[in-house]
């Protein structure tokens, strides 16, 4: 390729002007691209949540900060974005296209994704889904909740039909970039890294893809018949012309199910490079924890019904998913003791992506073992649709996956920009967020036990307390996330010049200058080792 | 500045620098277009599976509704798409020799047939519109005399299905006439030929998807 450009040393500096950007294949530039159109949309997505804290700071009845939100329909077209734009814009792309899309080629040594122009693609179907899903903002605002379930979604006079084409158009994005991750994990490995070389992350990206792959396509096919529905009233969801609504749940949740994996397992691909890396010994249990990501991929098909409990399904049906929703557990529950099993005689230093890790272990536990209670077929009819199943499902997306991002933009923040960063502030910025989680999070736990049921926008006095509190956690959290804005700003203007390996980690992106150039590697490397050759 | 790009030179014209070797292009590209096909499969997989129970639910509904299609038009166009197979195939083959003019012919007998596939469709759709048979709530019962009351269900499934068939003929005539172009061009040669081959397997597909469409809403009922 003809380039007229004078050449830089590294990715960034290659060419020049945000034409070259928004027109670029190398995957390093198409990963920050994500990173800084996911990040905005977080922000959105995160005022949105204060706003609903703080519409729940107390009840409407006190003549006070408790009506910030005009009315209950304000608050669910609130909390349908605020959930829209967390799932689908900043949780499912997150780690893959963000932290995927800049380090796998690098971590198996190839120098770029097998199909560089369809990554581009894919960016820009992500973008045009979005800018789809925000526009809907300015039309009808959808009231939905981001799980469309019928028949509500069809007879509400919203924009259903347009969000839910957005969410058909990021699907394909999603498809895409799994697609391109299967074929270079499988064709553009270097020389010697054989699938048992591969480091973990990769692992984990590779099973994120597969579930992408497969279970994307019939959320697709799912919302395009919602949208029709709406347009032609075709009936399969309509009970009014012999369709099932509860046909489009077992539909739904066959993707979203998968989906919450889709968003979790390239997390725990995170945590397994950061804590073998700051306990500087190899990780414990490496092909049980890569084989574990699969395991965890194929159980989470067999599952989806846990979240229909009690919407009519026979009662067998009910204990079956119950039974099979437990067994993920199993998986899970393997990468968990091998991280511990890590950590013994390491020489464990307390880094910030190590904090980060280790918060995403402690959170991410306490929303696994809830999600085993709810998934106790009795217990669940309890909690459905309670608090309970809000800081269940926020102690996992957030603490889990959240955590392991923050983790990973921390640990590879060197590598990106070849600059340090500040160990203090982003410290800090651990600190406010992993308390002012438990703060926000912890006590609608006891909330749901109480009987709080979800996507209210108003309460009884007798939830008043506690709901304060989880107000003000939530302030604690934003703190936080400016501290780590703060961070990575700093760092990018005034931060040192990074080393190329300032953690000494093993893995093959390290042995690389920091920022890497345009072709990732000067000499093609050859792989002669495992990933975590510590000791 | 690295030893990969100065090698740059050495590489042939249709091979990304990203990859060493021809090969390995190839096999990377025929993986992608088999695992897109997969996504393909499975997002109509899951609508054969809503027409499959809902078929369970209300037999004597769908054999109703079956009755209205005119199996002729539908055999009709599936002969028209196993022959357009037949000449995707081939016009890979010519490529492959290096027969460039024979390949346009055979790519655009294809194109030829994909459209001939939708006027047919057309005018099953026209005819269906003209006695009122709409889908869902469109469907006016009791002007059309229909014996049972959701019969609109029925032919929900059939405009979405045909529909998203349709559209995916649509696009692959667009794609076989990007290929034609292109080989006229002369991009196409004995030693490049996966964007063809890609694009083959996606009409495949479809025509796969057309041969189940077929019988499951023409014939059976
Ligand atoms: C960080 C501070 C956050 C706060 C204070 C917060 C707060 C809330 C609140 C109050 C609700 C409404 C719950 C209900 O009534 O059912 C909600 C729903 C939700 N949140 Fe968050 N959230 C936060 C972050 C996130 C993040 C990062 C995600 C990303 C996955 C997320 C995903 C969701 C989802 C999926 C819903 C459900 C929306 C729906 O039911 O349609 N939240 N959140
Ligand atoms: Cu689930």
């Amino acid at each position: 390729m003809a380039k007229t450009t004078a050449h830089g040393d590294n990715y960034i500096n290659f060419e020049k002007g945000i034409w070259s950007w928004l027109t670029t294949v190398d995957h390093k530039r198409i990963g920050l691209m994500y990173f800084i159109t996911v990040m905005f949309f977080f922000l959105v997505g995160g005022i949105m949540a204060l706003l609903l804290r703080l519409e729940l700071f107390a009840p409407n009845a006190a003549p006070n900060v408790g009506q910030i939100l005009a009315n209950g329909d304000v608050y669910n077209q609130v909390m349908t974005y605020h959930g829209a734009i967390m799932v689908f814009m900043v949780i499912v792309p997150g780690i893959p296209a963000i932290l995927g899309n800049f380090f796998l080629p690098l971590q198996i040594g190839a120098k770029d994704v097998a199909f560089p122009r369809i990554n581009l693609l894919s960016w820009y179907c992500f973008m045009a889904g979005a800018a789809l899903a925000i526009a809907t903002f300015f039309t009808t605002k959808i009231d939905t909740g981001w799980t469309f379930y019928t028949p509500y979604s069809i007879r509400t006079g919203t924009a259903t039909a347009m969000m839910v084409l957005a969410a058909f158009i990021m699907g394909m994005s999603s498809i895409l970039t799994g697609l391109n991750f299967i074929v270079t994990v499988h064709k553009l490995r270097a020389p010697g890294m054989t699938m048992h070389r591969m480091p973990l992350f990769i692992w984990s990206l590779y099973a994120t893809a597969i579930l992408q792959m497969l279970a994307t396509p019939v959320l697709g096919i799912t919302l395009l018949l919602l949208a029709v529905e709406r347009f032609l009233g075709i009936g399969i969801f309509d009970p009014k012309l012999g369709g099932d609504p509860v046909l489009f749940q077992h539909f739904f949740w066959f993707y979203s199910h998968p989906a919450v994996y889709i968003m979790v397992i390239p997390a725990m691909g995170i945590i397994s490079e950061l804590i073998t890396t700051f306990s500087k010994k190899v990780i414990f249990g490496y092909t049980a924890i890569a084989y574990s990501s699969l395991g965890i991929a194929a159980v989470s098909f067999f599952v989806w019904g846990h979240h229909m409990f009690v919407s009519g399904q026979s009662e067998t049906t009910g204990i079956i998913f119950s039974f099979l929703t437990m067994l993920v557990g199993v998986p899970t529950a393997i990468k968990m003791f091998n991280w511990v099993a890590t950590f013994y005689k390491g020489s464990v230093s307390f880094q910030s992506p190590m904090l980060y890790a280790l918060g995403f272990m402690f959170l991410f536990a306490i929303g696994g073992v809830t999600g085993i209670m709810l998934a106790t077929l009795p217990i669940d009819v309890h909690f459905h649709d309670t608090y309970f199943v809000v800081a269940h499902f926020h102690y996992v997306m957030v603490g889990g996956t959240l955590m392991a991002l923050m983790g990973g933009y921390f640990y590879w923040f060197p590598k990106m920009f070849g600059k340090m960063y500040n160990e203090t502030t982003a410290r800090i910025s651990f600190v406010f967020i992993f308390i002012g989680f438990n703060v926000t999070f912890f006590p609608q736990f006891v909330l749901g036990a109480m009987g709080m049921p979800r996507r209210y926008f108003d309460y009884i006095p007798a939830y008043e307390n506690l709901n304060k509190i989880s107000t003000v956690g939530s302030w604690l959290i934003l703190i936080g996330f400016l501290f780590g804005l703060y961070t990575i700003v700093q760092g990018l203007l005034k931060g040192e010049k990074a080393p190329m390996n300032p953690w000494g980690s093993k893995t093959l992106e390290w042995q690389t200058a920091s920022p890497p150039p345009h072709d990732n590697f000067s000499v093609e490397p050859v792989v002669t080792a495992g990933p975590y050759e510590y000791r | 500045m690295s030893t990969d790009n100065t090698a740059h030179g050495a590489h042939t014209a249709h091979v990304a620098h990203h990859f060493k070797t021809a090969e390995q292009q190839y096999s990377s590209g025929k993986e992608g277009i088999w695992l897109f096909m997969l996504t393909e499969i499975l997002m109509f997989g899951a609508i054969f599976v809503g027409y499959a129970l809902y078929h369970n639910e209300y037999p004597a509904m769908f054999a109703e509704g079956a009755k209205s299609l005119d199996w002729k038009m539908g055999f009709v166009n599936t002969l028209v798409l196993i022959f357009s197979s037949f000449t995707m195939a081939i016009s890979i083959s010519f490529i492959q020799k290096n027969q460039q003019k024979k390949a346009v012919l055979a790519l655009a007998t294809t194109v030829l047939c994909g459209a001939i596939f939708m006027v047919i469709k057309y005018f099953e759709y026209q005819h269906k519109f003209h006695l009122g048979l709409f889908p869902g709530k469109f469907l006016d019962v009791a002007k059309v005399g229909a014996e049972h009351a959701n019969l609109g269900l029925y032919f929900g499934f059939y405009y979405v299905m045909t529909g998203l068939h349709g559209i995916h003929v649509l696009l692959g005539m667009g794609l076989i006439t990007w290929c034609l172009i292109r080989t006229i061009r002369g991009d196409f040669h004995s030693q490049y030929w996966i964007v063809v081959e890609g694009v083959g397997l996606f009409w495949h597909i479809v025509d796969l998807i057309w041969i189940f469409l077929f019988p499951l809403l023409y014939l059976v009922g």
